[in-house]
């Protein structure tokens, strides 16, 4: 049965809840963060790091429009759905003032869209997708990471100074590694003509078939092979590809694998030689980066991942973009995130207003191996702005809004 | 493809399917004794393999070292396994049939975040087995020496284990249980330490079966989930509980996989086939056909009947509608005292609940269980989508006629469904759901691929969060409504009779399959609504709406709330999606919190919430009585 008691209970309960969430005057600004946090650790602890470091040097610097800033994580799953409710969770009750994060493609892409909805700014930390800023890009939406196209874009010269004809391609069957093979496929074609795509794989992520895939490679006879593998599936890979002497004499090009999260699992089993994009922390000496690099050391204890980069210039970010808005109004931010200029870890980056991709840049080199660990060698920065497409191409893929 | 290279894939296939053969073997054991769907098998292979990582880095990259890890390994997980089975599900085996996989589940959730906690977040790729680290040259082509062992420890197994089944007391018992556990138990063997021995092999083979991938597979937090899926397929391929079949099922899928890769990519009158991406469904696809020609597996025999594995089911109790007209009241009240996300929240309950009741209509009064009850809530999603976006339709149609559209695709899963019964038509479920899920994520130029389709948001009136909300409440609420009426007509009575006795129900005259049928384009029909109007409330939709996730999200919520009881699919829906929300805010390692709740209501409530709380009040009225 239910009793006037029941009711009374209920509607007390429901009266409390509806008191969350009002805030005062002097608050802390709130940066609603949210992020695939258990579906991808490896990535997504040391980002976590990077987060809180920011936070702590902005804090101690006075925060922003004179007050604190605070960033409120969320973890979304890797389900955009969940993604989604949470989203509207940070912005409703926490009172939010926009949105930060992500990593997987789909959550990215449903979040972005998610904020042209709900008209409010989302700065995309990790999503590497193209359409994010392109063919679904909209006007809320920026994204810091250097995309697949831009990573892709910049293996490219070494790729075709190489003059290799016959090329082998292996991907993860999903959006990342589609758009990087389709990307890798459109730019050597064009710097190459001759070039021969003689086999192409797509193992399901996270589930690859090593022996088989390292075989019908090598059956394909390339003289090498584009990969955009990653995580367990790369360690696999190499580990089948070398066995089977898959790699003898053929020249690899891997997206990510020089990122820390992905090259140091493999120890002293790095694949030497190969051409990769990533993190060669190290070595980077730049002043913005030592200052990045001991500051994180110094609280952590640990060496910073790619992951702490991203989370670190993702906050760099907002709260530079809430300085030259000077407000919270979404309409100022996002005019103020265009065009937004700042000081990263790796240089100065710009949010360009034609499409809202910073140009945040990466390091491209060759894996080498020393005292049983892989590292980076011969690297390079490449600057992003110099690995993107012409803006004449951009106006073609972006709708207009 | 040359000869030498389809002799290479060919071992290739061979060597996958021996670590999969041993895991599959393993539960195959233990669901043919226990009758439990073991959802934590994955889990005790992935710790095989984080086991065996932590030894040989202890014990040295030796022969010695790297092989006593192994074994240590093995016993160690088959001591993990026999854990579990003494501390949570011995308790349970007198619940409602597939209760125990509520357990099973909220132990991967354990130990996943167990296993996060010891040994991070970071891939720990193990050495390679020290002495076969070379490669064989065969016909030209080189394949890990390793690889050979294990294609010869496959058999070995096997061996033993038939061995073990033919020639020992312990075997003669198993055996027996798997034939007909209550005779038995009835003959006076101790059926729990049975029960636990059983979990102990079938535990160490788990943990076999990882701890040989250690030089093949980097140990990750990944791994649980991913080999499940393909034990139970090729468990069930191989009919349940026959290791023989197992061992068959798990080669044919090694190779099929193999060979698909092997394959690549060919052009067919004009039209690019990639083999290679096939290898996302492949196992299903075969597990498809299997089942539709042979309905127990290749090596199984139909299941015996369970006399009293638990209390008779007990009738269902008509919904108080007077009751149901209150709740519906206070929800409609809520939008107007609770802050914005409440109504958010809620509008995500209420479309899990329609879900997870249309799911408990198939599983609970119509007897058959759906692992793939995801494939309708997701077809209904996309379909509302694309008929949005694609199609042009006025959302408000999109969101009415796309319930249809997963009704259609019941008509056909169904029709094939219903011809089977207990975990094979669950199994079948699954398979027909994976095979959706696999078109979906591939189809980019439709369906938007792993990307999913965006910008599916309501009309303008319908925009407000809560309109909205009595939108959903309204569809839903209908529609569990009309479930509920249903269960209560001849249709409903019917069904539930061929549940009970399915003999006596068709020599009456009821034409069971195609009562089964109905039902199925019923729950279809209306899991697609709970998706249309999930798709329209997030925007934008993925794949991950049809995924194994998404299914056992449901499956979950059923059980929990207690799955003989009408009401126990709504209130499970609503504990778990809440609990989710505001555990997931509040603790870092929120998946182990999950799991140990689960894991108090599972030892607390053996019948489910609503099913536990009935009893407690039914006792109490005896007490006073």
């Amino acid at each position: 049965m239910l009793t006037r008691n029941h009711l009374l209970a209920g509607t007390a309960a429901l009266v409390a809840l509806s008191l969350f969430g009002t805030a005062g005057a002097q608050t802390p600004i709130k940066i609603g963060e949210l992020n695939s946090y258990k579906v991808f650790p490896a990535f997504l602890e040391p980002y976590k790091k990077g987060i809180e470091l920011a936070v702590e040097e902005v804090n101690a610097a006075g925060g922003a429009l004179g007050r604190k800033i605070e960033v409120v994580s969320r973890d979304d799953n890797g389900n955009p759905g969940d993604a989604v409710r949470v989203a509207e969770e940070l912005l409703s009750r926490e009172g939010a003032s926009f949105l930060i994060g992500t990593f997987p493609s789909n959550v990215g892409l449903a979040v972005a869209d998610f904020a042209k909805q709900r008209k409010v700014l989302f700065i995309a930390a990790e999503p590497l997708t193209d359409k994010i800023v392109w063919d679904s890009g909209n006007a809320y939406t920026f994204r810091l990471r250097t995309s697949t196209y831009m990573q892709t874009a910049m293996l490219i010269p070494d790729a075709a100074k190489l003059n290799k004809k016959r090329w082998a391609i292996v991907y993860p069957n999903y959006e990342y590694g589609q758009s990087a093979t389709a990307a890798f496929k459109k730019l050597l074609k064009e710097k190459q003509p001759d070039v021969e795509f003689v086999v192409e794989q797509a193992p399901p992520l996270g589930k690859i078939d090593a022996g088989a895939v390292a075989q019908a490679l090598a059956d394909a006879k390339p003289d090498a092979i584009f990969s955009s593998l990653f995580g367990a599936d790369l360690a696999k890979f190499v580990r089948e590809g070398q066995t089977r002497g898959l790699f003898k004499g053929v020249e690899v090009f891997n997206l990510l694998a020089g990122e820390p999260e992905y090259l140091d699992p493999l120890k002293e089993e790095a694949p030497e030689g190969w051409y990769v994009t990533g993190y060669p922390w190290s070595e980077i000496k730049t002043p913005e980066h030592t200052k990045f690099l001991n500051a994180y050391q110094a609280k952590f204890k640990d060496y910073p991942r790619l992951g702490s980069v991203v989370g670190y210039a993702t906050v760099m970010s907002a709260v530079e973009a809430i300085k030259k808005a000077g407000s919270l109004d979404q309409d100022k931010l996002i005019a103020a995130a265009s065009g937004l200029k700042l000081m990263t870890p790796f240089g100065m980056v710009e949010y360009r207003p034609i499409d809202h991709q910073s140009t945040m840049g990466a390091y491209v080199g060759r894996i080498g191996v020393k005292d049983g660990k892989g590292y980076m060698k011969d690297w390079r920065f490449v600057d992003g702005k110099d690995a993107l497409p012409s803006d004449a191409e951009v106006l073609k893929m972006r709708p207009k809004n | 493809m040359s000869f030498a290279s389809i002799i290479i894939q060919l071992l290739n296939g061979l060597a996958a399917a021996s670590s999969l053969f041993l895991v599959s073997a393993g539960l195959s054991l233990i669901f043919g004794v226990t009758r439990i769907v073991n959802f934590a098998h994955g889990s005790l292979y992935m710790l095989g393999l984080y086991g065996a990582y932590s030894l040989i880095e202890a014990l040295g990259r030796t022969p010695l070292g790297f092989w006593s890890a192994v074994v240590v390994a093995a016993l160690a997980v088959g001591l993990a396994g026999v854990l579990i089975e003494m501390l949570v599900l011995r308790r349970i085996y007198r619940a409602p049939e597939l209760f125990q996989l509520l357990a099973t589940f909220a132990v991967v959730l354990v130990i996943k975040d167990i296993a996060l906690f010891v040994w991070g977040a970071e891939d720990l790729v193990g050495p390679r087995a020290p002495g076969l680290s070379m490669a064989v040259e065969i016909l030209g082509k080189r394949i890990p020496a390793y690889d050979l062992l294990l294609i010869a420890i496959g058999p070995v197994v096997l061996g033993v284990l038939w061995l073990l089944l033919t020639r020992t007391r312990w075997g003669a018992l198993v055996r027996a249980a798997t034939q007909d556990r209550e005779m038995v138990g009835a003959l006076g063997v101790d059926q729990a330490k049975l029960f636990t021995s059983v979990f102990f092999v079938g535990s160490v083979l788990a943990g076999l079966g990882g701890a040989l991938q250690i030089p093949r597979e980097p140990a990750n937090l990944d791994l649980d989930l991913s080999v499940i899926a393909d034990a139970f397929v090729i468990t069930v391929v191989g009919g349940l509980g026959s290791i023989g079949g197992a061992f068959l099922a798990a080669i044919i899928i090694g190779v099929a996989k193999a060979f698909c890769i092997g394959i690549g990519t060919v052009t067919w009158f004009g039209l690019e086939i990639s083999f290679s991406k096939l290898t996302l469904v492949v196992e299903f696809l075969i597990m498809a056909l299997v089942l539709v020609a042979r309905p127990y597996g290749l090596l199984g025999k139909p299941q015996a009947v369970q006399r009293v594995a638990a209390d008779p089911v007990p009738p269902l109790t008509a919904p108080s509608w007077s009751m149901a007209l209150v709740w519906v009241m206070l929800l409609v009240g809520v939008p107007l005292v609770a802050d914005r996300y409440v109504t958010i929240l809620l509008t995500d309950i209420v479309c899990f609940a329609l879900f997870a009741v249309s799911l408990h209509f198939i599983m609970g009064p119509a007897g058959m269980v759906s692992f793939g009850h995801a494939a309708y809530f997701g077809l209904g999603a996309y379909a509302a989508g694309l008929l949005f976006k694609r199609a042009g339709l006025p959302m408000e149609a999109a969101l009415l006629v796309a319930p249809l559209c997963a009704g259609a695709f019941a008509v056909v899963y169904g029709w094939f469904c219903v011809r089977l019964s207990g975990v094979y038509l669950a199994m079948l479920t699954l398979a027909f759901a994976q095979i959706s899920w696999s078109i979906v994520f591939q189809w980019d130029s439709v369906t938007g691929g792993s990307n999913g389709v965006f910008g599916i948001w309501p009309s303008a009136w319908l925009a407000d969060k809560t309109t909205y909300y009595y939108l959903a409440l309204a569809c839903c609420g209908t529609g569990i409504a009309f479930l509920w009426r249903v269960l209560f007509s001849p249709f409903g009575f019917a069904l539930r009779a061929g549940r009970d006795s399915p003999l006596r129900a068709e020599a009456i005259g009821i034409d069971l399959r195609g009562f089964q049928w109905a039902a199925f384009v019923l729950v279809g029909t209306l899991a697609g609504l709970a998706g249309s109007v999930y798709a329209f409330s997030k925007g934008s939709i993925s794949p991950s709406t049809i995924s194994i996730g998404q299914s056992t999200d449901g499956l979950i919520m059923v059980l929990l709330g207690g799955v003989e009881t009408l009401t126990g699919p709504v209130v499970g829906a609503a504990i778990y999606t809440w609990l989710r929300d505001v555990v997931a805010r509040h603790t870092e390692f929120w998946r182990a919190v999950m799991g140990g709740v689960i894991l108090l209501i599972v030892l607390l409530f053996p019948q489910g919430l609503v099913g536990g709380l009935k009893a407690l009040v039914f006792r109490w009225q005896e007490r006073q009585a």
